[in-house]
């Protein structure tokens, strides 16, 4: 088994599911030759010719409009949208037709589209490339959204994603494209859209979140006492989410911090923070903390550190729900 | 250095059948067959009659707001007869002011008064029928078209499935043309060298924003020119020219690679829906010119000239119409009301939990959605508090 970076093995899923399925082709900006900014597609022009890995002219609501119309004819497009910050030009195209299609149509018509697209913070770039925006498409009635935190699951959900018979948002943290490393299987499997992963198993406090905070979330756990049973949940699916493993974890533990690079009002944290409320209130013995970007505008790179939750921040958010 | 002309570019506008039924046959011959004429002619008056109940309908409280297409029967009626006779099978992307070209090509035309009628059911077009429901935002669908045309490329080429003779047409307004994703769609069509077919319907009239507004080039048509797109203009209210350059377009398309843009001249007879009243913005004189302009006109006193029509004709015809178009808006509403199951059933083809909890019980609070889900009252019963 190889040991490969998130970039590699999202390379790996496309390169199969292009070798076992005909149906699917990659379109995008840079995609081809130069396979993509990030060099995710990397090597894939050359071998499946350019037919089926297609740069497009310069226009985000052109790639997802035609998307859209290669999906309807019986094709398994996967979009790139080079930054999450462009997907501003391309989001009425994504909402209000790829996500309707099938209830428009009374399913007569299906998107089955894989949009895959780089994001939030932590890579020193320009504006508009550093956001993250998942919330928007996950409360998007019609849309999937994923975002992988380590190479397996970025392999075994691409496949689920582009397997899937409706509209899949693929958000691939760019902090962690090369941040490490992980043995990731050759053989084809699927890591199935809306479970989450336990981490780490715990007993006093449950630990949420998605993404590269992940990272930040074992980087805090590290350094927390050792006698804090902390449960750490990868919520791997931003929708439709695991409520179930949540809740569970939650009536376990009775407590439960929250933790996501996105602002703090209105985001993920928030829906999943009145899921709990929902399903565990006789359970819970502090209120639901999240540790989250702050409701402002992602800044530029000099304060981006700041901006982001960092192991420190979410230490201290564990510790003052844990100390309730 | 001599100055030297970058670019150079010369629009034709054709027109066969005019206003006072003059009939050009240089560029008609080896169009329409008298029967074919015959035949679109009875097919747009049957349309203008369901377009007039369509609207009486929504007077009388029977349907809600409905667009409609009078006044613009031919350039739907030459378009989509040259898709089924030369390219049937291909996609059709409508917009909704083409009734009749959708109908030509296998649309039930109970789906669109149930359309209308606030039912999505009109939109669930049957298996085997290549055309896609009406779009109600303007100008984002010539996308979709673009992507089916190269999907009908891809498979030809990468799957190499038969295409025969199969391309996509879309259509939309002059509005539309002033929406950022028509020109993103014939960027795409022509770069990537796709068989599609742009039909923009040119009334003259974005609702209440007149064309004079709208834009500030002389033709809508000359804009396909700057994606290095052929680019005709037409009589749209003339069925022989529609009939042409959509046959020189399909040709184009499925033979090279090479998409076209149309722009059809015509006129919007009626208000923009009937939520609108045309009279607050339109001069009554320029809407008589158009009046007499009637494609339907045209066309009868052409077959009239020809022998091919008679009074007799007419009145059978008319009787013909009323009685199609009663028995379709009795199926139309003879369809049951949907059940409030339909709301949530189409939103994935695997529904997620929670959709299926507010599906099956209609509520979105939490509580009694899940029959495991603690209470407070069970709690103080068991004296667990």
């Amino acid at each position: 088994m190889a040991e490969l970076t998130l970039v590699q093995a999202i390379n790996l899923a496309l390169t199969q599911e292009m070798e076992s399925d005909e149906r699917v082709l990659i379109l995008g900006e840079d995609v081809g030759k130069n396979g993509g900014v990030f060099r995710v597609t990397e090597g894939l022009q050359q071998r499946f010719g350019e037919d089926r890995v297609v740069d497009t002219p310069l226009a985000e609501s052109g790639i997802m409009g035609s998307a859209i119309g290669l999906a309807m004819g019986g094709l398994r497009p996967i979009a790139e949208i080079q930054f999450e910050g462009f997907l501003g030009p391309a989001y009425d195209q994504l909402t209000n037709h790829a996500a309707r299609y099938r209830t428009r149509s009374r399913g007569a018509v299906t998107i089955p589209l894989t949009v895959r697209v780089p994001v939030g913070g932590g890579i020193h770039a320009p504006e508009l490339h550093s956001d993250s925006p998942e919330v928007i498409y996950a409360h998007t009635p019609g849309l999937k959204v994923v975002m992988p935190s380590n190479p397996y699951d970025a392999k075994g959900l691409l496949i689920s994603a582009i397997r899937d018979p409706d509209p899949v948002v693929y958000f691939e943290p760019k902090r962690i494209y090369r941040a490490f490393r992980q043995e990731v299987p050759e053989d084809e499997y699927t890591v199935e859209i809306g479970k989450a992963r336990i981490v780490e198993e715990g007993s006093d406090l449950t630990l949420i979140t998605w993404g590269a905070t992940t990272l930040q979330c074992i980087e805090a756990m590290d350094n927390l006492p050792e006698d804090l049973s902390v449960e750490l949940i990868d919520l791997r699916t931003i929708y439709p989410y695991d409520l179930d493993t949540i809740v569970e974890s939650v009536n376990k533990t009775g407590r439960c911090v929250i933790a996501c690079e996105a602002p703090k009002t209105g985001s993920m944290a928030a829906e999943i923070a009145t899921a709990i409320q929902e399903h565990c209130f006789l359970r819970l013995q502090a209120p639901i903390q999240r540790v989250t970007g702050f409701d402002t505008v992602m800044p530029y790179y000099k304060l981006e550190m700041q901006y982001l939750p960092d192991a420190k921040r979410i230490g201290e958010g564990v510790m003052a729900c844990a100390g309730y | 250095m001599p100055k030297r002309i970058a670019y150079k570019i010369e629009i034709e506008s054709i027109s066969i059948l005019d206003e006072h039924a003059n009939f050009d046959e240089s560029l008609g011959a080896g169009t329409l067959r008298d029967d074919e004429a015959v035949f679109l002619y009875e097919q747009m008056t049957i349309v203008r009659h369901y377009d007039e109940i369509a609207f009486k309908l929504q007077r009388s409280g029977r349907m809600g707001t409905y667009p409609q297409n009078k006044g613009q029967e031919a350039a739907a009626a030459g378009a989509g007869f040259a898709i089924k006779k030369h390219a049937p099978g291909s996609w059709l992307v409508p917009c909704y002011r083409e009734n009749l070209a959708l109908f030509l090509n296998g649309l039930p035309m109970e789906k669109i008064l149930l359309h209308w009628m606030g039912d999505e059911r009109g939109n669930q077009i049957p298996d085997g029928v290549n055309i896609l429901p009406i779009s109600i935002p303007i100008g984002t669908h010539p996308l979709h078209a673009s992507g089916l045309a190269w999907s009908l490329k891809y498979r030809e080429r990468v799957m190499k499935e038969a295409r025969d003779n199969s391309v996509v047409i879309s259509f939309f307004g002059d509005g539309a043309s002033s929406e950022g994703d028509v020109h993103e769609a014939m960027n795409f069509a022509s770069a990537l060298k796709l068989p599609a077919i742009f039909l923009c319907q040119n009334n003259r009239w974005a609702i209440s924003v007149p064309i004079s507004k709208q834009m500030g080039s002389e033709t809508v048509v000359q804009k396909a020119c700057a994606y290095g797109m052929h680019g005709v203009q037409a009589d749209g209210n003339d069925i022989f020219a529609m009939y042409k350059v959509t046959r020189d377009a399909i040709e184009r398309a499925s033979n090279d690679m090479k998409p076209t843009f149309i722009e059809a001249v015509t006129y919007r007879l009626g208000d923009h829906t009937t939520a609108d009243d045309a009279r607050r913005y339109r001069d009554p004189k320029e809407v008589e010119a158009w009046f007499n302009k009637d494609p339907l006109i045209r066309t009868r006193k052409y077959l009239e000239k020809k022998n091919l029509w008679s009074a007799d004709k007419q009145t059978a015809l008319e009787a013909k119409a009323k009685e199609m178009v009663s028995q379709i808006v009795k199926n139309a509403e003879g369809i049951a009301k949907p059940t409030s199951d339909d709301i949530f059933d189409y939103t994935f083809a695997t529904l997620p939990d929670e959709i299926i909890r507010q599906r099956d019980t209609m509520h979105t609070h939490s509580l009694g959605q899940n029959p495991s889900q603690e209470t407070l009252n069970a709690h103080t019963h068991a004296g667990a508090r």
